[in-house]
């Protein structure tokens, strides 16, 4: 990421936190945020695992999408505010029911990624989708939406206020202190409660491979959710080099990392983001070659890889047995959780099955890795028994 | 015997012809958690200013340069197996490697324990 002068940099409402807790601030998409605490990547890592890690999110793209002329049967609002953002990506929001979230990806004509999303149903208002983009990408995320929304549909932004995340097996307990009600969603749930008289907007869902929540709420009530969190002592505030090692170890790509316009759902091993309504249908962005993608035209996928001695990094290649050149590090590091390397990367498909031998090459010299399955760390999301 | 210290936060603790190389204590705290350490082989002759070796935090990799010419003599093994040795003692049980200095006359252009302190603070 180019660097930016701090004075170009925007502030969530929670950067004096930051700043009084010691964090290190960097420059990331755009805002200035704590790259960590004082404690250091590698004990905030530990904690989220065994306890609850507090992010400061804010930098991402909450947003509602809502129609402009609600009809009132919650069905039919749904079905159309649906019919709107449906041609941008490749998940089925219509079969969404009332406050389920699902993981997306908004895409070009050629099936590239744009960005990836989370879009939810809100349960108490009709006609609303709870959007959720990435920082980096999310001023031309919204130009789309707002577009394809046209007059029938409001985009309101609401990333000028707190988006915080909580996530830890301990996230669950600390939230039924806080919002008691919060605590009966399950995994890729979302609806709005009221905290201390204020509604905030609260998902079960995150980046770390945990249990945990995402609240959004307002600006000026951000540093009193922050704070009121922190009061419980199995929460403690964790930078973004633990949420990005956190992250690595679940399996989960990062936008402008591992995902990028050229990337499709079916390369980035996201075919689950592809629903089925859509895949008969065929009427998303890049159908034609995502769909061919899926039928085995693939020319490079996703894997995941440990790797033996020194991390590889982002743009390391990936060799196969005998040193050419098949692929590239797309995220890459050390896993707190494992003591190893691992990484996520791109190989063809022949080279791309589990316990796979290959190399990566590390400041020119090759290194033994294997293609692992991911998460490398299991999931522990809290899923809900239908 | 001296230490002297380079811009770029490397130390060499000089004892007659030969010095002992690592990162200062201000190095290992900006650097956090190291997680792996790459070291030169033993013989490997160094120019003042090359990269010797390679120290890597969880977020990145950081490249350790000669504070002088020489050749590397011996190498701190134990960081092999315990890399967080440089964080927990890095002028002394996380010391990298050592070198044979070539060049005595170098070691005039390196800061001393004052100089590098202004630079620190």
């Amino acid at each position: 990421m180019a660097e930016a002068k701090p004075e170009d940099l925007q502030q969530t409402p929670l950067f004096e936190r930051h700043q009084t807790a010691g964090g290190r601030i960097v420059p990331f998409g755009g805002y200035a945020l704590p790259v960590q605490y004082p404690t250091g990547i590698m004990a905030e890592h530990k904690w989220t695992r065994e306890q609850a890690g507090l992010f400061d999110v804010s930098h991402m793209g909450p947003s509602f999408l809502t129609l402009n002329a609600p009809t009132g049967d919650a069905e039919a609002d749904h079905a159309a505010i649906a019919a709107l953002i449906e041609p941008l990506i490749c998940g089925d929001i219509a079969g969404l029911k009332p406050g389920q979230m699902r993981y997306t990806l908004l895409l070009n004509a050629q099936g590239g990624a744009i960005d990836d999303l989370m879009v939810g149903r809100l349960a108490d208002s009709p006609g609303t989708l709870y959007i959720v983009v990435n920082a980096g990408t999310k001023e031309n995320d919204f130009a789309l939406i707002a577009k394809a929304a046209g007059d029938k549909a409001a985009l309101r932004r609401a990333d000028d206020g707190g988006l915080l995340a909580l996530q830890g097996p301990e996230a669950v307990d600390v939230m039924a202190a806080l919002i008691p009600d919060a605590t009966q969603l399950g995994f890729m749930q979302v609806r709005e409660f009221d905290w201390n008289g204020v509604p905030v907007t609260v998902s079960r869902s995150g980046y770390t491979g945990e249990d945990g929540f995402e609240v959004l709420v307002s600006s000026h009530m951000a540093v009193a959710l922050w704070d009121e969190l922190l009061v419980d002592p199995r929460v403690k505030p964790i930078g973004l080099g633990a949420r990005d090692s956190l992250r690595l170890e679940a399996g989960l790509p990062l936008y402008g990392h591992d995902l990028d316009e050229t990337v499709s759902p079916i390369e980035a091993d996201l075919g689950f983001a592809v629903s089925k309504r859509r895949r008969e249908a065929a009427d998303f962005p890049g159908a034609q070659r995502i769909l061919a993608e899926r039928a085995g035209q693939l020319s490079r996928k996703r894997v995941g890889l440990i790797v033996e001695g020194a991390p590889a990094r982002e743009g390391a290649e990936i060799l196969d047995a005998t040193g050419t050149a098949i692929g590239v590090v797309t995220s890459g590091g050390f896993a707190p959780s494992l003591g190893k390397a691992i990484a996520l990367g791109f190989v063809p498909p022949d080279h791309a099955a589990i316990g796979n031998k290959l190399q990566v090459s590390v400041r020119g010299r090759a290194q033994p890795a294997e293609i692992v399955p991911t998460p490398f760390v299991p999931h522990r999301y809290f899923r809900k028994s239908a | 015997m001296t230490t002297k210290f380079t811009p770029d936060h490397e130390y060499i603790r000089v004892d007659g012809s030969t010095g002992i190389v690592g990162i200062t204590n201000y190095a290992q705290e900006q650097l956090g958690d190291i997680v792996f350490v790459e070291l030169p082989k033993v013989g490997k002759v160094l120019k003042k200013g090359d990269e010797a070796a390679v120290v890597e935090s969880v977020k990145a990799a950081s490249e350790i340069y000669a504070p002088v010419s020489g050749t590397v003599t011996e190498v701190n093994e134990a960081l092999t197996g315990e890399p967080g040795l440089v964080n927990a003692d890095p002028e002394a049980g996380g010391w990298m490697f050592k070198i044979a200095i070539s060049d005595a006359g170098e070691l005039d252009t390196l800061l001393n324990a004052d100089g590098y302190a202004e630079l620190t603070l």
